[in-house]
């Protein structure tokens, strides 16, 4: 065979570029193979005791400053998460009594982060937890935006600012271990497992005990389902919680007009050049000479 | 044949010493220099700069005003989601010559074009500054990093290919004014396949601009946030785009009125007067669209309320006043209260997208989020660049003037 050099580096460039596109192609039909369950965390706001153990274990975990010991919770202030803090806890004065409120990444099942995101920086891993990775990131902040929880927090004191959410220790689980927080309740407020079961212990919960607990499972089906799980002995709205949140999930609402784009894209350029031949001098000419 | 960009200077100019004069010549000011518009923005563009240079060393924090709850401000609300629609008309204009074949809007084609390539140019400019690692941009645009779920990605590869769609279409005015006849030849001969391009995505982004926000369902007032944004930002861009024309028009018809010929000077009014009509259908089929939206999401309740009369004002005041004026004017020929109508239509489209973008986004959280004066000379900075620049061409080109004899058609 005849294979001069220039012609072998053709070669070579087009196999290139047909490995790299196949691969970027099936991506996506590879991750739907995966029949992995997505993990959850279930939160049972009658066991917590407003300790903040889980503030301090995940400012340990993740490397951020330490909590303030002066902003304790208390009835009447809001606090919130932020670039230095991933996950709070509040307390509401309700119905029967005061109760306390872990706030963090509900981590839903179709984020709209992630949807949002147009770097794939914000990513529902297979595990369930929903990430954030700092080199795909441009900061364009559309995942605020998004996000029907107001979660992902932006540092905008930084030059090089990062995006700052609970990510359920997505390490941790993938080694087999319990999230930071989880492991460090010593309330055993928070339980962690296979969403299924988690929802199913949720159940049982209620069930064994309906007069301590609101009959509700937040998270269950708002969003379209999240990996966090809430039980309350008072109804949500009562502890603060968005219940105005939608039970479809947050990617539904923009699916319309992105599934619009490649019929625009196949019609317009067809129908434009059709009104333009329609109504080029040329036809207009020989109009004007039939007259 | 190949042709480099040497060669084609060269078809013009023999020597190298002319190539560079020519240069030295163009890149020169030409014109006063103490005019009320340099001694205006200058100051502002020299402090903006600055403000841009803090804003890179400590973060955004250090100029805005945004904050966790309200992450978008001016500099997306208003520069980029505004201008765009504003920049609107380049492609209404080219859909009415090149695909209509309306032939009379012919010599508005050019300063249109240049005004949309200029503002894309600059408001992807403005989402740049807005970025917090700007160095990232290019994720979405090559790599392993493509987030096609996301509106936001659909926008940002539209705005790149339109802006080359937009180029391409007045890049025989740069190769009138190198005196390139070759180039020129081959680079109008894809001027319809850069408009075909350009409508289609034009199309696709000005409604991808409205569709970024559906996402934000509950953040944003109900009497602004509907399934319909999308449609209703495209059908807006289209008498938005044609107001700014007509406003732009007739300030550059004063200012560089020596560059423009008597006969292109009476048919300027009857353009004007085309483009009111136009305005006039679309922003009865807006107002119509705006009904419909109040209609089905049963927002009767919101009537009485502050943001209510806000809503009232804009509809009445902003959409269905100038279309009165645009129809009225028209039928009776009369330009001022055409540039009136397109002034507070202008006006009218500011409203409705900072509405959306801003007054009502989180409209009932505790702290609203106002811009601080240096987001404010940070837009005014763009905007002065952007003049400074499309000044610059219009002065060098063949963009308001005829074009040279030999490029005649």
């Amino acid at each position: 065979m005849n294979l001069n050099r220039r012609n072998f580096l053709k070669a070579l460039g087009l196999t290139g570029v047909a490995v790299g596109a196949g691969k970027t192609l099936n991506a996506t039909s590879v991750k739907k193979d995966s029949d992995k369950e997505f993990y959850a965390i279930l939160y049972d706001s009658t066991r917590c005791a407003g300790c903040q153990g889980c503030e301090w274990e995940c400012a340990l975990q993740h490397g951020l400053p330490d909590p303030d010991l002066e902003d304790i919770p208390e009835v009447g202030k809001i606090r919130k998460t932020d670039e230095n803090r991933r996950t709070v806890i509040n307390v509401y004065s309700t119905s029967k009594g005061d109760v306390y409120v872990k706030n963090s990444c509900k981590h839903c099942n179709q984020p709209a982060c992630a949807a949002a995101c147009l770097t794939q920086a914000m990513h529902k891993t297979e595990e369930g937890p929903v990430i954030w990775r700092d080199r795909k990131c441009m900061g364009c902040r559309y995942c605020m935006v998004s996000c029907p929880y107001d979660i992902p927090k932006f540092d905008y004191h930084s030059s090089n600012p990062d995006i700052q959410k609970c990510d359920m220790c997505w390490d941790r689980v993938k080694e087999g271990k319990l999230p930071a927080c989880v492991e460090g309740c010593p309330a055993g407020a928070l339980s962690f497992g296979l969403r299924r079961d988690m929802i199913a212990e949720a159940r049982k919960r209620i069930n064994d005990n309906p007069e301590l607990y609101h009959d509700h499972i937040y998270g269950e089906h708002e969003a379209g389902g999240t990996s966090v799980l809430y039980l309350s002995p008072v109804p949500f709205e009562e502890i603060g919680f968005n219940t105005s949140v939608m039970n479809k999930p947050y990617p539904e609402l923009t699916k319309g007009f992105l599934y619009s784009v490649p019929s625009i894209f196949v019609l317009w350029p067809a129908m434009l050049l059709g009104i333009q031949k329609a109504t080029s001098r040329k036809n207009n000419q020989t109009e004007d000479e039939n007259e | 044949m190949k042709m480099s960009s040497s060669d084609i200077v060269l078809s013009k100019e023999n020597d190298r010493k002319s190539i560079r004069s020519f240069l030295v010549r163009e890149l020169k000011p030409k014109g006063k220099l103490f005019t009320p518009f340099n001694l205006i923005s200058v100051p502002v563009i020299i402090m903006g700069i600055i403000i841009i240079v803090i804003r890179f060393a400590k973060g955004l924090g250090a100029v805005t005003n945004l904050t966790q709850e309200t992450p978008w401000g001016l500099w997306i609300g208003f520069d980029v989601v505004t201008g765009v629609a504003f920049a609107g008309g380049a492609y209404v204009i080219t859909f009415m010559v090149y695909i209509l074949n309306l032939r009379q809007y012919h010599t508005i084609v050019r300063v249109t074009v240049l005004n949309g390539f200029l503002a894309y140019v600059f408001y992807a400019g403005a989402l740049l500054l807005d970025l917090g690692k700007p160095w990232n941009v290019i994720n979405p645009i090559i790599g392993n990093s493509f987030g096609v779920s996301s509106v936001l990605f659909l926008v940002a590869w539209h705005f790149l290919l339109y802006m080359i769609a937009e180029l391409i279409e007045f890049s025989p005015a740069i190769a009138e004014w190198l005196g390139a006849k070759r180039a020129r030849k081959i680079l109008s001969g894809m001027t319809l396949g850069a408009v075909i391009l350009g409508i289609t995505l034009s199309t696709l982004h000005q409604s991808g601009l409205g569709a970024l926000y559906l996402m934000a369902k509950e953040k944003i007032h109900p009497l602004w946030y509907s399934e319909f944004i999308p449609i209703l930002f495209f059908v807006s861009s289209i008498f938005a785009g044609l107001s700014m024309v007509i406003f732009e028009g007739s300030i550059s018809y004063k200012v560089f009125s020596d560059q423009i010929s008597a006969k292109d000077h009476k048919s300027h009014h009857n353009i004007i007067h085309g483009l009111a009509k136009v305005c006039t259908i679309t922003m009865f089929v807006y107002l119509f669209l705006q009904i419909l939206a109040f209609v089905h999401g049963k927002n009767y309740e919101y009537l009485g309320t502050r943001m209510g009369n806000w809503y009232l004002a804009e509809m009445l005041g902003f959409v269905l006043l100038p279309m009165i004026l645009f129809f009225y004017s028209y039928r009776k020929r009369n330009l001022l209260i055409i540039k009136v109508a397109a002034i507070v239509t202008m006006l009218g489209i500011i409203i409705n997208r900072l509405n959306v973008t801003i007054i009502g986004y989180n409209w009932d959280a505790a702290v609203q989020y106002y811009p601080t004066w240096k987001e404010i000379v940070v837009t005014l900075t763009i905007i002065f660049i952007e003049i400074w620049i499309f000044r610059w061409i219009i002065n060098r080109m063949p963009v308001l003037r005829e074009a040279p004899s030999w490029a005649k058609y």
